[in-house]
């Protein structure tokens, strides 16, 4: 520092102002290096890269909390490997692919975390998946469904995931419209991005092996539409006695404006990507119309996981009085589940080094109780999703909760 | 009815892009100079509408005049801080500084609102349907197109009636005569940006039921105002309006025959090939330009 000072008086009596100002800069820049204070260990480092603003930004949110929570329970017992401690590091993707790739990147080659654990949006996860591969570097997903993340076809697949997988959602959507609504044509409202492809596939998929429905037609629209009125009126005018909608917050809140204008009725069964922001304030008075789906839900009888987790949300974040309060809970669910089977991982391997937690995530010895379930060897080889259709639950919002249907 | 409900709906978004193309009409009539941040201007009546009535719990018309009177006072801003001292010195750097000055708001909007976006609560104009041959319609969109047309006959009888809007014309034809008249030149101007961004505001807090509320919600808006106000022709009050309703009913139709993928592609291009055959636009007059 001292060089650098002596390097600014070089500028002359003349900046003598500019001088002072670049000295006191460099001094209080220099102030918290300071005060860092020695570590025991160096610490382990997660990082996560999600929408933290935007449209989508509670999902973001959400996720943040149940990551937190996690590394905060691990670190007051201790750490992982010796008392290393979890360090969080965030980046906000916006939602855009192009951004998620170059903050995965940072946060591979500049912080050497881990793991990165990923986002709400499915085309930012599918970005990051050929470079975490490349890098040979954890991805966790915990929010986005594409079932492409997780089965991308890379030997070795360094994607995980604790969420939904798009193909079995579709799976359970077209069933519970036939069953809980008796719905024979469902038609298709689908988001025009790789989610809504995803989707597509899956529920075609779904239709054929489902004999109870018959698909009615395939809409799709922008996240910027206004007004869905035709796509709607063209799935009505095919016979369409339900909605499957696959989209996100905002533009769902437009398509159940749609119906509402239109004065149509039929029931919509929903993928989860309405459950990322005020769906029910943007969406008004038939919000509550939308069953979708879940992977946890904070209301009624709680594992003592659910239980000790609710608690520390309260605690943490003082605004959260209830289950009522938690707002998108799978991100916060999901996350947290996602955090612990990490750092099993990592203990079971004794480091850090990717490949070997790679190779530990698909053998894990030590069963988890989680908030969503208790993991008895989550993942294989083949298989890197840790939850299925038996984890999913239905639910619907009733004002600003989210309350289960079945 | 998907022909009918996309021209109903078509009408509502279109009297909107109508009402933003009659500001950037008005400023252009008298100072030759346009806010291309309209947009945002919009926007703000929106943000402001909703800020008032949901946020600090106003009683809903004291809002709607809040966010009106917020929507004008900006514009006036604009023109005094990024229009007049360009138009001064004969620069016609004010294109790019009322573009900025629109980027600086929308990101004060991103700060001061925040990053959520957010919905209007559901009201009266929202909740009532009349029927029309056949299809349920919203009372707000019936209104929207009826107060976008109310405006701009309004504007209209102002401009060709008072006095105020003789003087308005009288400046449009020869500013430096109009001077020596004396007739304030510069009120003028600052009236005519104050009246544009009424008329934002007012598309700002008509639209904000049917759209979601956030910063970023007018840019698109603006520049689609910007290819009305240019495919109407922008000397014509009346030309800008009629080209916001054709516009918004073709995008309408456009989406609802071809799919909401092809909706921007082939509304531009028809704003590009209109502009190839008529250059003045639909109902706009060649200008003589005296050298």
């Amino acid at each position: 520092m001292t060089n650098q000072i002596a390097q600014y008086r070089a500028f002359g009596p003349r900046s003598g102002w500019l001088t002072r100002r670049l000295v006191l800069s460099v001094v209080l820049l220099g102030v918290p290096a300071l005060q860092i204070p020695a570590y025991a260990a160096e610490p382990i480092k997660i990082g996560h890269v999600a929408a933290l603003s935007g449209a989508s930004a509670q999902s973001g949110e959400a996720i943040t909390r149940g990551l937190a929570l996690a590394i905060d329970e691990i670190n007051a017992k201790g750490g992982l490997l010796g008392g290393r401690k979890l360090e969080l590091i965030q980046r906000d993707d916006e939602s855009s692919p192009p951004k998620g790739i170059v903050a995965a990147r940072e946060l591979i080659s500049k912080e050497k975390v881990v793991a990165i654990f990923g986002g709400i949006d499915t085309p930012v996860s599918l970005a990051i998946t050929p470079l975490a591969n490349k890098e040979k570097s954890i991805f966790m997903g915990v929010w986005a469904a594409g079932t492409g993340i997780t089965r991308n076809g890379a030997t070795p697949n360094y994607v995980f995931r604790v969420s939904a997988v798009d193909a079995l959602v579709d799976i359970k959507l077209l069933d519970y419209a036939a069953k809980k609504f008796g719905s024979k044509k469902p038609g298709l409202m689908l988001i025009n991005n790789p989610w809504g492809e995803s989707n597509q596939k899956g529920l075609i998929d779904a239709d054929t092996a489902n004999a109870a429905v018959e698909i009615a037609g395939i809409e799709k629209f922008e996240n910027n539409d206004v007004d869905m009125i035709p796509q709607l009126t063209r799935l009505k005018e095919k016979g369409a006695d339900s909605i499957i909608l696959v989209v996100n917050t905002p533009p769902g809140a437009q398509v159940m404006k749609s119906r509402e204008r239109m004065g149509w009725t039929v029931p919509v069964v929903s993928h989860w990507g309405i459950s990322g922001g005020r769906f029910p304030e943007l969406a008004g008075p038939t919000a509550g119309d939308a069953h979708f789906v879940q992977t946890y839900s904070f209301f009624g009888k709680l594992s003592p996981a659910g239980e000790r987790v609710l608690a520390a949300l309260k605690a943490k974040y003082p605004a959260i009085k209830g289950p009522e309060d938690i707002f998108a809970p799978v991100g916060t669910a999901n996350a947290y589940d996602a955090v612990h089977l990490v750092a099993l991982a990592i203990t079971e391997a004794g480091d850090t080094d990717a490949e070997k937690v790679r190779v530990a995530l698909e053998g894990l010895k030590t069963p988890f109780e989680g908030l969503i379930k208790t993991y008895k060897q989550p993942f294989s080889a083949d298989n890197h999703d840790a939850l299925g259709p038996d984890d999913y639950v239905m639910v619907r919002y009733d004002g600003n909760k989210i309350v289960p249907t079945q | 009815m998907l022909i009918s409900s996309a021209l109903i709906s078509g009408l509502g978004i279109g009297s909107m892009y109508g009402l933003l193309a009659l500001g950037f009409h008005i400023t252009y009539a008298v100072s030759r100079t346009v806010n291309f941040a309209q947009g945002s201007t919009m926007m703000l009546g929106a943000v402001l509408c909703f800020s008032g009535w949901v946020t600090l719990a106003l009683p809903l018309p004291l809002a709607v005049i809040l966010a009106l009177a917020g929507s004008a006072l900006w514009s006036v801003i604009v023109e005094r801080v990024a229009v007049r001292p360009f138009v001064r010195t004969g620069s016609q750097s004010w294109l790019m500084a009322t573009v900025a000055l629109g980027i600086v708001l929308d990101n004060l909007v991103l700060f001061g609102f925040g990053k959520d976006p957010r919905g209007m609560p559901p009201g009266t104009l929202t909740t009532s349907f009349i029927t029309i041959a056949g299809i349920k319609v919203q009372l707000l969109q019936i209104i929207i197109p009826i107060v976008g047309l109310a405006l701009a006959a309004a504007l209209h009888l102002v401009a060709q009636r008072t006095r105020y809007g003789r003087a308005m014309l009288a400046t449009v034809q020869n500013p430096s005569a109009a001077r020596l008249m004396g007739i304030d030149v510069g009120t003028i101007t600052t009236a005519a940006f104050a009246i544009s961004g009424l008329l934002a505001g007012v598309a700002g807090i008509l639209v904000a039921p049917l759209f979601t509320i956030s910063s970023t919600m007018g840019t698109l808006f603006g520049i689609k105002a910007f290819a009305v106000a240019i495919l109407g022709g922008i000397t014509s009050a009346w030309g800008v309006v009629l080209a916001g309703l054709i516009y918004g009913v073709a995008e309408a139709l456009i989406t609802a025959l071809l799919g909401s993928t092809y909706t921007q592609i082939v509304s531009f291009a028809l704003v590009i090939l209109v502009l190839a055959v008529l250059p003045n636009g639909l109902f706009g007059r060649a200008e003589a330009r005296k050298v």
